[in-house]
């Protein structure tokens, strides 16, 4: 249910990238469906009741917490994508401003030559 | 405690409808700001403090960013969707491939029962041998960071790679020199 | 862009170098704690931001002009792959050898200290480097682009 409620959010992503006219708003399409997919992937390392995957001194021995943590394997994969996706977004985002300042507007059904 | 994560989740959810819906692009911004937010909780909640650091120092940047694209802009005002048809069709899909897509959560492992090191197994997999001998390995207390430095540190290449490419590729679209020179 | 009030001038400029330490502390203990090179170059990143938003962009090219920053970039890139290519000369076959920590292994058994991951540190500070470099390179482009100057001219 909690995998059907990341879903959803990523299904809004979608629909704000597909229907809407403005530039700016499908970029924000694009981030809420990188968000989804982040959460997703946290979430299907999480166990009830574990730890976080940092050992401290004294809790010492690492043979007994692998059945204590969490996945530590989708959180290494997420903290790079999060700082790619802020990479992307500063592009896109580049690409907004100059197109603006080329066609004068950020409506994508008025600036007819992105019509192929 | 799933409680916690359906009412953060319905928090992103419903900050995500209203950053879609709303006419006016900065707020629109604002309420991307409050999802990426409660992004960070949820992933403080679920026992990943490296990701909740990142993403709510990400988070603040993006929103700078963004907010740099909106402002000053003198037509923050277009709203509305495209031609009826697309629109009919676009909604059509989505709603078709979320109910086909939510079958597919049925082969996931239930929440809070990662595949990963279930007790009866007795093979060894990836996760599994990273929290026993990381530590021995690598010297390392933080397997996250054991894990993207170390283990599968050729990602981190490839991911730098990709960043430098994204910011040059800004960089090149947003600089004012090369038109002067092509000029003159 | 010539800065805002005098409050907020006086305040962050005690509070950049809180922001730049913090940076400097998440880096450099990512191996220990929650942290890392991603995060720890996002901090070192905003503190700038926040002095360029503060004092104005004059201030900003004085003490990291664009050049500098991109100089910063490059320089993180390559020590990232200097750090992978290195194991090679202590006899590995694979990239990012764990050079240092397996020679302080074999003298002193104690781990949870700063200099006992060998090169995660290092790796670290040379990612915190190139984030942080890019990111506030990206700040500094997107602030200083007027819109509508080339455009006139084609």
């Amino acid at each position: 249910m909690l995998y059907a409620l990341c879903f959803l959010l990523f299904m809004i992503g979608l629909y704000c990238a597909l229907v809407k006219k403005n530039m700016v708003r499908i970029v924000l399409g694009i981030v809420i469906m990188e968000y989804a997919v982040n959460i997703l992937l946290i979430m299907i390392g999480f166990r009830i009741g574990g730890e976080a995957p940092i050992l401290s001194p004294p809790q010492g021995l690492p043979l007994k917490t692998s059945l204590q943590s969490v996945d530590p394997l989708p959180q290494a994969l997420v903290l790079t994508a999060i700082v790619i996706s802020l990479g992307s977004l500063a592009l896109m985002v580049s690409i907004c401003i100059r197109t603006y300042q080329r066609y004068g507007t950020f409506d994508i059904t008025q600036i007819r030559r992105l019509r192929g | 405690m799933p409680i916690l994560f359906y009412v953060l989740l319905l928090f992103i959810i419903i900050a995500a409808l209203i950053a879609v819906e709303t006419q006016n692009l900065l707020s629109s911004v604002i309420c991307i700001g409050a999802a990426g937010f409660g992004g960070s909780l949820i992933f403080l909640f679920l026992k990943a403090p490296d990701i909740a650091i990142t993403q709510i120092t990400v988070e603040v940047l993006a929103l700078i960013i963004l907010i740099r694209a909106t402002i000053s802009r003198d037509k923050t005002f277009i709203s509305g969707d495209r031609e009826f048809f697309s629109v009919i069709v676009s909604v059509v899909v989505v709603l078709v491939l979320f109910l086909i897509g939510t079958r597919v959560f049925d082969t996931f492992p239930k929440f809070g029962e990662p595949a990963f090191a279930v007790e009866t197994k007795t093979e060894q997999t990836a996760s599994k041998h990273y929290l026993t001998n990381g530590l021995k390995e690598t010297g390392a207390a933080n397997i996250v960071a054991s894990v993207i430095l170390d283990y599968r540190a050729y990602d981190t290449l490839g991911e730098a790679t990709v960043l430098f490419t994204s910011i040059l590729g800004a960089t090149v679209l947003l600089r004012k020199q090369a038109k002067i020179k092509v000029q003159t | 862009m010539n800065g805002m009030t005098i409050i907020v001038k006086n305040i962050s400029s005690w509070i950049k170098i809180l922001i730049f330490l913090f940076g400097i502390y998440i880096t450099l203990f990512g191996h220990l704690t929650p942290g890392g090179g991603f995060a720890g170059g996002v901090i070192l990143a905003s503190s700038y931001i926040l002095l360029t938003l503060a004092f104005g962009k004059r201030v900003t090219d004085e003490n990291l002009p664009l050049w500098l920053a991109s100089r910063l970039d490059c320089i993180g890139a390559l020590l990232f792959l200097a750090i992978s290519l290195v194991g090679f000369l202590f006899g590995a076959s694979f990239f990012f050898y764990n050079f240092i920590q397996q020679k302080y292994l074999a003298q002193h058994a104690s781990d949870f200290h700063l200099v006992s991951a060998g090169t995660i540190p290092l790796s670290n500070f040379a990612i915190a480097l190139k984030v942080g470099a890019s990111l506030f390179m990206v700040f500094l482009v997107l602030s200083t682009f007027r819109p509508g100057e080339p455009a006139q001219q084609e």
